[in-house]
């Protein structure tokens, strides 16, 4: 096997040991003490280092998994920084050094969509007062006032004397101010460089197989370890006998992992994959070893009609006195299942334990969640213990932190080969049976509608499975037992809210939590809510014997962005002209994330169940618009991750187990299937910056299932549509 | 057994049994090539065998001995990308980046045997899972990469 050291895993090493610098061991003379990037170049602000040679490093702690938030915070950084941006490149602080600086760089979790919009305004007075530095080290140097010097792409003039200065030459100096307090920042309708479409930065390593992502580190004596979880959760190892593979080629060690797995360690993987593969491991499969998808479904269709619930939405009175006062009544049940988020590249982690220090290696959305998992299972201090994050081969919440996950495991491999670099891979049917699953939950939605067609009363009643039950317990404490994720969508207030006004609502939820482990699953709990309130949106239109859209559009009065990015996609689908021949058209609006997002679709069905979509147009008012290119990527791709769960993604339970073991049983959508996306990106400003990532995906679905029903007069109310014998062609 | 990957030629010592994949992976030490799913399906693993594309994750290794393999570390030609790379490069084709691998090589193979795919070519041939959702870009860089002379 090969113990060459790539040029990633060097600049790694390196990372580490700058670490110590950037811990502020290396002191100057005098003044205050100048902390250092991995190269040595002095820090202006922890954002921001400046080389010598004039170009630019920013620090960015958020992960990157493909979403371009690193380039967009960098924009930002240096719009605000006045850099050249041709010389920008990026490091990586790690946990470890934040938690030994007090958390200079605030958050790493990257999920729910919150990478640019929740640290946006830090990472950019960091870029500002950094330039103030900077220009503050040139007045000084030339003695005159910081007011007379201008900064633009690196380089800094004195008004009245035309001097010139590079940043590079006064880094050091200016690492040595203060850093200012007062530190305004730009309007947005000033930027040049943030609010552009710039290309990525991380593309080149991407189209020349050099990007270095968890599966691929090599660190010098490093093993490889395949690992075997009990396939049913929540059961336990019972036997195995090592003795059964230990001779084969490569193998080094065979070993138990927690209660629940054991692991072959090995030269190669493929040697440690064919040798688990040929040992017979007994199980003890618990209590959960006869749990199947009916029984679930059953259970969450008995919290239908349960009394105890946790509130979510209300407004106006009695919502049963008002349904019952109704001049028409429509009652519809839908369900939503288990989907495993299945990244690229399969979960991994690669880990050194010693008993004086632990080191993780890997693909985290969370670098301080990944510590905190290090530190608990390496049984060591927190100076003692770090993580090093690489590019994520996809990661959509599954690589959020969960407890007793993928990096707990390698810890606990390592723990048992002290001193040896470990690799632990999954295979993709390790990832399939061993994911943070989309929970499942089903919902009966009823509508009041009056003599006029207007609604007048919606209950809305989600029964399943809470998240944070699972991952977050302490959330649920602090609502008195209420998980305030499973509204997403249709909360009462905040991030989330309905858009919807209506006279009298209730959104509850009667909690039913099965066995299999949820998590967060790219846009969380907006999907189903989607699928639930949007599809039902249209049935109450039918029934009123309205216009879906203009049904939606009374129920948005007090909602104007939504308004507005509603009539976006229907001035976009060309709503008001009938449909192309043979095609039909369907529409989904909601907020998420912050965002207002909404959908039109165009799709033609042939035989009752071959859909093809011809065009989607989609709107989203973000508040802000950093990377244009990259939101219309990530609108396009949701798409690609939204439709291939509606039409094709199920996980089912049988004996306890996930029965799905790789993409023959767990499609996802080609290139021939992606239909024409035209994404209209319409920022509105404002206080509040909105999410990319993840709303959109919502509004995919519903959008889709509403055409559907026109084309077809069949309203289908679960998922996957190949359940009901529906292909995308 | 010994291997010619990107003209270069590699003496390997493995059970023959080994997918091609992991031994580009793991004893050549070219990890450019991806692990997506073991069993053909999502055609992260895609390289060039004698200039077909191939998903090496469902081969035996010793089905590639004597053949000649290009991977993803061998596409450009010296420092000049290949047409495809250059394509997405221009075109800002990857998220994540994972699959692309797979996919640059299923590409520029299929612009080998046809220099001018229509959508339908395309639909009917690139059959990589991209669960970033890459698509609309990936068409398009197609379709200037097809234009481009080199």
């Amino acid at each position: 096997m090969t113990t060459k050291i790539s040029r990633r895993t060097f600049l790694i090493s390196s990372a580490a040991v700058g670490g110590g610098l950037a811990l502020g061991l290396r002191l100057p003379p005098f003044g205050p003490a100048v902390a250092r990037a991995a190269d040595g170049s002095p820090e202006i602000t922890v954002w921001v280092a400046i080389r010598p040679d004039n170009t630019t490093i920013i620090r960015a702690v958020r992960a990157e998994m493909g979403q371009g938030t690193i380039t967009g915070l960098a924009q930002l950084i240096a719009e605000e920084l006045e850099c050249d941006w041709k010389g920008v490149s990026i490091e990586y602080p790690t946990p470890g050094q934040s938690v030994a600086r007090k958390r200079a760089w605030g958050e790493f979790s990257t999920g729910g969509s919150r990478g640019v919009r929740q640290s946006n305004e830090y990472v950019r007075k960091g870029g500002a007062a950094a330039r103030m530095m900077l220009v503050q080290a040139a007045a000084n140097e030339w003695k005159v006032p910081a007011s007379e010097c201008t900064a633009a792409n690196s380089v800094i003039t004195h008004k009245p004397s035309g001097r010139k200065t590079t940043y590079g030459k006064v880094a050091e100096a200016a690492a040595r101010l203060e850093q200012p307090k007062d530190v305004p920042l730009k309007d947005p309708k000033t930027w040049k460089l943030a609010g552009k479409p710039v290309k990525r930065l991380d593309t080149a390593q991407k189209v020349n197989g050099t990007m270095t992502y968890g599966i691929d580190l090599k660190l010098p004596g490093m093993l490889n370890a395949a690992i075997r979880d009990c396939p049913v959760f929540g059961g336990k190892v019972k036997s195995f006998d090592a003795n059964q593979v230990s001779g084969m080629t490569g193998v080094k060690k065979v070993v138990q992992v927690g209660d629940t797995a054991v692991a072959v360690i090995a030269d190669t993987w493929w040697q440690a994959k064919t040798a688990l593969d040929s040992l017979s491991i007994a199980w003890d499969e618990g209590p959960n070893a006869k749990i199947s998808s009916a029984d679930i479904a059953q259970t969450l269709k008995e919290g239908l009609d349960a009394e105890q619930t946790f509130v979510g939405n209300k407004a106006g009175g009695d919502v049963k006195q008002a349904l019952a006062g109704a001049a028409k009544k429509i009652e519809a049940v839908y369900s939503y299942p288990y989907q495993n988020h299945a990244c690229m590249e399969p979960m991994n982690a690669t880990v050194r334990w010693t008993p004086e220090r632990c080191e993780m290696w890997g693909p985290t959305q969370n670098g301080e969640g990944a510590f905190a998992q290090v530190l608990a299972a390496s049984g060591l201090a927190a100076d003692r213990v770090d993580v090093h994050n690489v590019m994520l081969g996809g990661g959509f919440g599954r690589r959020g932190t969960y407890p007793d996950d993928y990096v707990t495991q390698a810890v606990l491999i390592a723990k048992q080969m002290p001193g040896t670099p470990v690799k632990m891979l999954w295979s993709r049917e390790d990832d399939m049976a061993h994911g943070k699953y989309h929970p499942v939950m089903q919902c009966r939605l009823t509508g009041g509608l009056d003599a006029s067609g207007n609604l007048t009363a919606l209950h809305m009643r989600l029964s399943g499975q809470s998240i944070l039950a699972s991952v977050r317990p302490e959330v649920l404490q602090a609502q008195k037992g209420r998980d305030p994720l499973t509204f997403q969508g249709v909360f009462e207030s905040g991030e989330h809210s309905l858009n919807y006004t209506v006279p009298t609502l209730l959104v509850d939820h009667a909690m039913r939590n099965p066995h299999v482990p949820p998590g967060f699953w790219r846009g969380v709990n907006i999907n189903q809510n989607a699928v639930f309130i949007e599809s039902f949106m249209d049935e109450l239109a039918e029934a009123a014997g309205q216009d879906p859209v203009e049904f939606r559009r009374k129920l948005l009065s007090n909602s104007p962005r939504g308004l507005g990015v509603l009539n976006a996609v229907a001035k976009g689908i060309g709503w008001d002209k009938p449909a192309p021949a043979g095609t039909f058209r369907g529409v989904a609006q909601m907020k998420a994330f912050d965002s207002f997002v909404a959908a039109a679709c165009e799709i033609s069905v042939k035989d009752g169940n071959k859909v093809k979509i011809h065009r989607i147009v989609a709107a989203t008012d973000p508040g802000y618009a950093v990377n244009p290119a990259q939101i219309e990527r990530q609108i396009a791709g949701s798409f690609v991750y939204g439709l291939s769960a509606l039409f094709f993604q199920e996980c089912t339970v049988k004996d306890g187990r996930i029965e799905q073991t790789n993409f023959h049983q767990y499609n996802s959508m080609r290139i021939a299937q992606m239909p024409k996306v035209e994404s209209i990106i319409m920022p509105t400003g404002g206080p509040i910056w909105g999410g990319i990532g993840e709303p959109t995906i919502c509004v995919a679905a519903p959008a889709v299932l509403n055409a559907y029903a026109k084309a077809t007069g069949k309203r289908i109310r679960s998922v996957p549509l190949k359940n009901h014998g529906i292909q995308l062609v | 057994m010994r291997l010619t990957i990107n003209g270069k030629s590699h003496e390997v010592d493995v059970d023959p049994t080994t997918p091609l994949l992991w031994v580009i992976r793991e004893n050549v030490g070219l990890t450019g090539t991806k692990y997506g799913c073991g069993v053909a399906q999502c055609g992260a693993c895609t390289v060039h065998v004698n200039g077909l594309p191939v998903r090496s994750c469902s081969i035996p290794v010793s089905a590639a001995v004597g053949a000649k393999i290009t991977t993803i570390e061998g596409l450009a030609t010296g420092k000049t990308l290949h047409k495809v790379q250059k394509a997405w490069l221009d075109h800002d084709v990857p998220q994540c980046g994972y699959c692309q691998s797979g996919m640059i090589m299923a590409v520029a193979a299929l612009l080998k045997s046809n220099p001018k795919p229509t959508d339908a070519d395309i639909d009917a041939t690139i059959t990589n899972i991209c669960r970033c959702g890459t698509f609309q870009q990936v068409r398009e860089a197609i379709h200037m990469a097809a234009k481009a002379t080199a």
